[in-house]
């Protein structure tokens, strides 16, 4: 962002990495893939980088009021400076943190979810997707928390399932009734309290009543705590649990 | 002599009527021992919540089978209430069927119409004790559903079960005493009302004499209306109060979308401070600055009367506590729960108000510890499927959440994994221990 700045470029939108898609070794994956998928859309976008920071979402949601304003005052002047308009990311909870939580302390940004922006790309004729690699196969999609009922979007990543010509097969619980995977409000950074299981064993079991290929994820939490529960099913061979935005980038071969 | 039973019938009316606006003073000052908040934003999208949730029950249905049995009841109990309206003037005046003459046919349909009601109402009632008492629902049986608030889920069942009983006994032997021509009930006009149910009681009535009958209808009549006023006073102490606070609920209910969780005014003035480079640091506070915010909530008048209200509303159905996450997998967390320690406890600190004169005398308790656990806290997921389950927009998330932030951001009580996590944030700007620069190392990857 600051090189394109320098030079008096301004792009067209933000790609917000978050925590997750800079670090985590799995979610830097779903993040080169969106990568892959906005190059060949021609897409004028730019990262922070190294300005970017922890949006304060798990700061928050455990309670540290505090220190997620510290962050997010941070991060406002950050992308008001730069005079950021609209903003991306494959993170539900950054997504929701900067869509809901920012305008209160100065930071006004049209925010949007890659799903919802890599449907605007579909819908724009700028990708176009065969549905080749993914005919047929049955895909079940889980609906994150900070995506589905939090903010109400639902269809965007279905309609780009179905648009791969795959099967979406539904869980018995999904859209509003969607089980959570048992990563937010913090818990991804904790151990779980004491019960007779762990969330993600149950959301994973949900997920393979539906005998799916491949669980569809559009969150890089969710993708970790589906990963381990499909893995303590001793299904990884059998199951993929992937990103929309990886099953995108694979389906256009990119 | 002739006007006892109408003095008597306006007595009960008014003790039964003061003693519940009493009751309903009670209700409001221990909402308004919450703080403040606005909600007078959008007017026209809060009547029409209420109009949709409240009264449309959109929310009930999600739940096919208990939504249509409780459309049932609330329809039966708002249709029947016209009839109460009867009933009341009726025992003040000392006439019968005072609405017979003036409505004429439609009188009759009503009539019908109640007494089909007052039909399905049974059959829904019973149908709900049944699924309470013998097939033992999950949601019903939860540890916090035993002692008190079984019996009063049961309780208010037989008493609508009585009420309805009630009702139609007093058609049936009116019935059989029109058809027998007695003073005062038969009318010249014909029968008065129709009785598509209470006809089919008129076996037992069979035989008996005027006296008789009009002892029964008279004591059904009574028992009726006293009934109606003593369920009116129970519902204070009654999980039942949702009948007429699922209207003002749904009104204040959050209108933002479910993820937006609300900025603390008070720490952005912190912030403010802390980034303003003008700002002296070493400042002494002004002789009349007021006392610093208490961050977070550890007891109920720390949370905000909406919540409080909330916590009022709650019938304990118990939906959120089955769409919670935690809950299914064995934890200690029930957002129920949560809601019912919110209004046990605010209904001792009214108590304690009450006991001593107008102001609250520390009892050494508090709703953290003493009703909520830590446990129960920590165990939320924040993902919202309570507060999306619930037909009436209560949200026990927040109150969790106003938790946690006393819990962190004044006892620095977090659990260790999430100090290293917020310590790393501070730190580094991520949740977990990378260096800030290595941020946009992955575009360097393969």
């Amino acid at each position: 962002m600051a090189e394109m700045f320098a030079a008096g470029q301004q792009p067209e939108v933000l790609f917000w990495v978050g925590c997750a898609g800079s670090f985590d070794d799995r979610a830097k994956k779903i993040t080169k893939a969106f990568i892959k998928i906005l190059n060949s859309a021609n897409v004028s976008f730019a990262v922070l980088g190294t300005e970017e920071s922890c949006t304060g979402d798990p700061a928050k949601r455990a309670g540290n009021e505090f220190l997620f304003q510290m962050q997010a005052v941070t991060n406002i002047e950050v992308m008001n400076a730069y005079d950021i308009k609209k903003v991306v990311t494959a993170c539900p909870h950054c997504f929701n943190t900067l869509k809901n939580e920012y305008p209160g302390l100065g930071g006004n940004y049209e925010v949007v979810h890659h799903t919802q922006f890599l449907k605007q790309l579909l819908n724009d004729g700028k990708i176009t997707l065969e549905g080749g690699t993914y005919k047929g196969k049955r895909i079940t999609y889980h609906d994150p928390c900070y995506l589905g009922r939090a903010n109400d979007v639902y269809e965007a990543p279905r309609e780009l399932i179905r648009k791969l010509d795959a099967e979406l097969v539904e869980m018995k619980n999904c859209k509003k009734k969607g089980l959570c995977c048992g990563a937010g409000g913090a818990q991804m950074f904790k151990e779980p309290e004491k019960g007779d299981k762990d969330v993600n064993i149950e959301r994973t079991e949900q997920a393979m009543e539906t005998q799916p290929e491949i669980i569809a994820a559009a969150c890089p939490f969710c993708n970790t705590m589906m990963t381990d529960g499909v893995k303590n099913k001793e299904k990884e061979a059998s199951v993929a649990v992937m990103d929309i935005a990886e099953l995108i980038a694979t389906a256009g071969d990119l | 002599m002739d006007y006892l039973p109408n003095i008597l019938f306006a007595i009960v009316l008014i003790v039964g009527i003061g003693f519940f606006t009493k009751n309903v003073q009670r209700l409001v000052r221990n909402i308004k021992l919450g703080k403040d908040t606005d909600v007078s934003d959008n007017q026209s999208q809060r009547w029409s919540n209420m109009a949709r949730i409240a009264l449309g029950q959109t929310k009930m249905v999600v739940r096919p089978i208990a939504g249509l049995l409780h459309i049932v009841v609330y329809v039966g109990f708002i249709i029947i209430n016209i009839e109460v309206l009867e009933i009341i003037l009726d025992g003040l005046l000392g006439t019968h069927r005072l609405f017979s003459a003036p409505l004429g046919a439609v009188y009759d349909f009503l009539i019908g119409s109640f007494e089909i009601l007052a039909f399905l109402v049974i059959v829904a009632v019973v149908i709900f004790w049944i699924r309470r008492n013998v097939i033992r629902l999950q949601r019903f049986i939860k540890p916090e559903m035993t002692g008190w608030p079984k019996k009063d889920g049961n309780l208010i069942l037989y008493i609508e079960l009585v009420l309805m009983f009630l009702f139609l006994t007093m058609n049936g032997a009116d019935y059989q005493l029109q058809q027998m021509g007695a003073a005062h009930y038969a009318s010249e006009a014909g029968i008065m009302g129709s009785f598509p149910v209470s006809q089919f009681l008129s076996p037992l009535f069979e035989g008996m004499s005027i006296s008789t009958l009009v002892i029964i209808e008279r004591a059904a009549w009574w028992l009726h209306i006293v009934g109606i006023l003593f369920f009116l006073n129970y519902l204070y102490y009654s999980k039942h109060l949702h009948i007429l606070l699922a209207f003002p609920n749904t009104f204040y209910g959050s209108l933002k979308p479910k993820g937006q969780f609300k900025n603390l005014a008070a720490v952005t003035n912190e912030v403010k401070l802390m980034m303003d480079p003008s700002a002296d640091p070493f400042a002494a506070p002004t002789e009349d600055a007021p006392e610093p915010e208490k961050f977070g909530a550890s007891d109920v008048a720390d949370l905000n009367w909406v919540q409080l209200l909330n916590a009022y509303t709650c019938t304990e159905c118990g939906r959120c506590t089955s769409e919670c996450p935690a809950n299914q997998t064995g934890k200690k967390l029930s957002p129920r729960k949560i809601m019912m320690d919110t209004r046990d406890r605010l209904q001792e600190v009214g108590e304690n108000i009450e006991k001593n004169k107008g102001s609250f005398v520390d009892d050494g308790k508090q709703l953290l510890d003493d009703y909520i656990s830590r446990e129960e806290l920590w165990a939320c997921t924040s993902c919202n499927a309570c507060v999306e389950a619930c037909p009436v927009s209560i949200d026990p998330l927040s109150i969790i959440m106003d938790m946690r932030q006393y819990l962190v951001m004044e006892q620095s009580a977090a659990p260790s994994d999430l100090n290293n996590m917020m310590g790393n944030i501070e730190n580094n700007g991520a949740p977990w221990p990378f260096n800030q620069m290595d941020r946009l190392n992955w575009a360097q990857e393969s």
